[in-house]
């Protein structure tokens, strides 16, 4: 099968006050068609710039390098014109807080409109209805009623059923979604997910979900991806990688998550916190948490590398890691 | 090894580093508050030597600013007014600042109705035209500094009040000021040991700003007679000497009212300079 | 069981809690009630010295109301807070004191609950001296101590909270709660602003430090898999209301309210082998200024029958241990389940 989306060597820097500083780091991977790939990490491994950075949605002072194919061309290279004509076309993107990615002053109705007006050939009267459909589609009650509403009427999860919507409408064959779930409760979490499992069925899309959530991607994903510092540092099918994890850092992740029956004994958890982009260990960025650590970590980093069909890692120690058992099983 | 030896120092320097418009504002009121304590230092005569045979002179280099109508030296009697205008930029905003600080926290602390009735007290003092109001306290207790500071003291404080009052109340919200009541701190020592240090910020920027319009209201008010009074050496009746000289002898009023704009972007800068100075870090 | 553990410390009896909505003009001119958001709607449990009782339940339930009800930052508008047995609105001068070093609050957002112009020595020197918990020569002697029971290195003291990253400031919220040796730890939400791994940390801290200090602990949060994992006995909370109170492996296993049921169906499994597409719980919250009548998840209960729309179910026992408030009372019984399994 041809991956719908193939990311490669993706780099994306920010000048700061010391230096530039490398957000993502040489981050590759791909998306199948309808295939839904999640992308996890703590606050500041990358995982969000690299949503931002394929395309091309990071701000000066920051460039983005390397390459993300998209149906055989290349978004980085791309005219900003063409890239338009991607964005929320072709490719749509969700956020985490989708009160301030609504427009407040336009009724929901205007805006999912705006964007088949931009996005498809349809006349003002189809329009109107195909905006019904699409609240239809992503379970707005009285969807008819509400397409006069402002952004502000909506409750949490109807607002992320809104921004979802609008990305829908210019039928796209790829989605970005940034935390989707992160604001709303658990009863709505599961439904926004299940919603976005059912959207990926109907229209055959692919899905980049970035979360720092591991049961999001346990109930979700496909495939995963788990960044640190801004690498990526394993990759794999989701109940491969939950079954046996190969980095230390998955496996303190997966280890730092309670699970049921083990009631008020101590978590595996990872000493330390994650370090600042400026500050970035020499070596695997991780040495300093990890316990499995040697001197060549300190000095040499390890390359991602595929061990396994469809399974990479970079980490000078796999085996051993491997050997130690998953937390969760 | 020379990279680790200029680490710290970078680090070091870095946290020393003030705001430009603090140095450069901080330097203007450093050097008029020494000239305000120590004007016979910097002044080439006696500020009421009158000399009839140097009557409205233009600068030349006996006189660089000139001299008045009754032959005194303008340079030497803007020298000693910082005397004067240096002493209303601080009386005249020092209570207001201390007293409408105490009150503001209070207020804001005991938010509810307390805050509601001090909303109105504070609305029917500045409906009136701050001016207005002043000029009217200063007629009735008469003319001069001390009674320039009562009047501008009755109105001034209300603003302090309502500036530390709203950030107050933004700052007891915050899960700090519930802790210290969850820790069984008395309100007392939360409004003033917690809340205060973080909510005054913008009452200091506003103190520097309100001294440089305190000099200008003081010399206004000298303008109109109601301040200082003649022949005290100070910037307003100074103005107000030579108005008549205008067309001739403009000098007169010139470099005082330089003095003023220097003197009142000094307080500004330390203004800026301190708000950027406080900013809370995160 | 001993007996010190079945001992009552602080016992909740029907407290409500409302909050005004702005009554505006127009609506007072015209003569209409005046709004209130119903935040707590008598809620009554125990908690007994030395356990942890979890309390969680989705935004707007009201565990945050509650949690400050607890330590008197809120006064309940109807029903007490017993501490020890006494009512704790009645506590005044000395005795409310006493009651705030013995009972204290962590909280949320590790970002806001420090004073950001204090250094950390003043904040624990200053729970220190208004506590009189030490002579002021052993002041400094005891902040290092305390810096140490939340593996913070000495050299914290002399550092602001800006300084420190958002776990290290929860380690500093903790040690200034243990600064006045408090008998109960309230702690709302103590670690969901934190990164995964980080969580991980403080939640080993706190386990650590319950069982060398003996403390009673009331943990607030929205994150099922951490109050499983923390806490002794567990309460489920639905629009100011407690739905189901029971010990924890008891709750997760089996619960009997179909709102227990259908928050454990919506959080995510752990285990990608175990996946569901059936979504757990339809509809949303209902407006907590006009509650429905009768039971208060009658909007989104797929098993709600008339009586459900008409008298709201009391709490009542399904174990001893176990209360639920549904009027099915047989609802996710284990033989009930049996049956269904026969079947």
């Amino acid at each position: 099968m041809i991956p719908a989306l193939e990311v490669r060597n993706l780099t994306t820097s920010f000048r700061t006050q010391n230096g530039w500083v490398k957000a993502v780091d040489n981050v590759g991977f791909e998306v199948m068609p309808g295939e839904v790939v999640g992308l996890v990490g703590e606050s500041g491994s990358g995982k969000s710039v690299t949503l931002h950075s394929i395309l091309r949605l990071v701000h000066a002072p920051g460039t983005v390098a390397g390459s993300v194919k998209w149906q055989g061309r290349d978004l980085l290279t791309m005219p900003e014109r063409e890239l338009r004509k991607v964005r929320g076309g072709e490719i749509a993107m969700i956020f985490q807080e989708p009160m301030t990615a609504l427009n407040p002053v336009l009724p929901v109705g205007i805006q999912i409109e705006e964007n088949l007006s931009a996005h498809t050939a349809l006349d003002g009267r189809q329009r109107a209805a195909r905006a019904r459909e699409l609240m239809d589609l992503v379970g707005i009650p009285e969807a008819a009623r509400r397409l006069k509403d402002y952004p502000h009427q909506f409750s949490g999860g109807m607002r992320q059923r809104v921004m979802i919507a609008i990305a829908l409408a210019s039928g796209p064959k790829l989605l970005l979604a940034d935390e989707p779930t992160t604001a709303l409760d658990v009863t709505i979490q599961d439904q926004i997910l299940k919603l976005i499992l059912d959207l990926r069925d109907e229209l055959q899309m692919g899905v980049v979900l970035v979360t720092h959530d591991l049961g999001v991607v346990a109930a979700t994903c496909d495939r995963m991806a788990v960044m640190y510092a801004g690498r990526i540092v394993e990759t794999g099918s989701v109940v491969d990688v939950f079954a046996e994890p190969h980095h230390a850092y998955t496996r303190g992740l997966l280890g730092s998550v309670p699970r049921g029956g083990a009631g008020r004994t101590l978590l595996l958890s990872i000493e330390g916190t994650p370090p600042g982009l400026a500050s970035i260990p020499p070596g695997c960025s991780f040495n300093p948490r990890c316990t499995f650590a040697t001197d060549i970590c300190r000095k040499e980093t390890p390359m991602l590398a595929e061990f396994a069909p469809g399974r990479l890692v970079a980490c000078h120690h796999h085996r051993e890691v491997a050997a130690a058992g998953s937390p969760v099983v | 090894m020379t990279l680790v030896a200029t680490a710290p120092v970078a680090k070091r320097r870095a946290r020393l580093r003030l705001p430009f418009t603090l140095v450069f504002g901080g330097t203007i009121i450093g050097l008029s508050t020494i000239v305000a304590f120590f004007p016979s230092l910097f002044a080439p005569y006696d500020p009421a030597a009158m000399d009839y045979n140097a009557l409205l002179q233009p600068p030349t280099m006996a006189h660089p600013f000139g001299t008045d109508s009754f032959g005194r030296d303008v340079l030497t009697r803007v020298i000693h007014a910082y005397t004067v205008d240096m002493q209303i930029a601080v009386f005249a905003t020092l209570f207001p600042f201390v007293f409408g600080t105490f009150i503001g926290a209070l207020v804001g602390y005991a938010g509810g109705w307390v805050n509601a009735l001090f909303g109105r007290v504070v609305d029917a003092i500045i409906t009136f035209p701050f001016l207005v109001l002043v000029i009217a306290i200063v007629a009735v207790l008469g003319p001069g500094l001390i009674n320039m500071y009562v009047a501008v003291s009755v109105v001034g404080w209300v603003f302090y009040a309502r500036l530390v009052a709203t950030e107050v109340q933004v700052q007891k919200r915050l899960d700090y000021a519930h802790s210290g009541r969850a820790m069984g701190y008395r309100p007392l020592r939360i409004i003033f040991r917690h809340l205060l240090p973080n909510a005054i910020t913008p009452a200091l920027v506003y103190w520097m700003t309100d001294m440089a319009l305190a000099i200008l209201l003081g010399s206004s008010l000298g303008y109109l007679g109601l301040g200082a009074q003649p022949p005290t050496a100070e910037w307003g009746v100074q103005i107000a000497d030579g108005k008549n000289f205008m067309n001739t002898a403009w000098w007169i009023s010139v470099f005082p009212g330089v003095a003023i704009v220097v003197t009142g972007l000094g307080f500004s800068l330390v203004g800026d300079g301190l708000a950027e100075l406080l900013r809370t870090k995160k | 069981m001993n007996a010190a553990l079945s001992q009552t410390l602080i016992a909740a009896e029907e407290v409500s809690k409302e909050f005004h909505i702005p009554h505006g003009l127009w609506r007072r001119l015209t003569g209409q009630p005046r709004l209130a958001v119903h935040a707590l709607n008598g809620v009554s449990f125990q908690i007994n010295r030395g356990e942890t009782l979890g309390i969680v339940g989705e935004s707007g339930c009201g565990k945050s109301t509650l949690a400050r009800c607890l330590v008197r930052l809120f006064d309940c508008d109807d029903g007490r807070v017993r501490f020890e047995g006494e009512d704790i609105a009645d506590l005044k001068g000395a005795d409310r004191r006493a009651f705030n070093r013995r009972v204290q609050m962590i909280f949320q957002d590790p970002y806001s609950s420090l004073n950001p112009r204090m250094r950390v020595r003043e904040i624990l020197g200053e729970a220190l001296a208004v506590h009189k918990m030490r002579p002021r020569a052993q002041i400094p002697a005891r902040i290092a101590e305390l810096l140490d029971l939340v593996r913070l290195p000495s050299d914290a003291a002399d550092k602001f909270p800006h300084e420190f990253s958002g776990g290290q400031r929860q380690r500093i919220g903790i040690a200034r709660a243990l600064a006045v040796e408090p008998d109960v730890l309230v702690a709302d939400e103590l670690v969901s602003a934190l990164d995964v791994s980080v969580q991980a940390q403080v939640v080993n801290l706190l386990l650590q430090l319950q069982e060398q200090l003996n403390l009673t602990v009331v943990f607030v949060a929205h994150d099922l898999r951490l109050v499983r994992h923390i806490s002794h006995r567990v309460a489920v909370m639905y629009l100011g209301k407690i739905v189901e109170i029971g010990p924890t492996e008891a709750l997760f296993s089996a619960p009997r309210h179909p709102y227990t049921k259908a928050l454990l169906d919506a959080a995510p499994e752990l285990d990608p082998t175990k996946r569901t597409r059936t979504v757990a719980a339809r509809g949303e919250l209902p407006s907590p200024i006009n509650l429905p009548k009768g039971c208060l998840f009658n909007t989104r209960c797929p098993h709600a029958f008339d009586r459900c729309f008409a008298e709201r179910p009391l709490l009542s026992d399904r174990t001893p241990a176990h209360k639920a408030a549904c009027h099915l009372t047989d609802f996710g019984a284990p033989s009930l389940q049996n049956l269904e399994a026969i079947s």
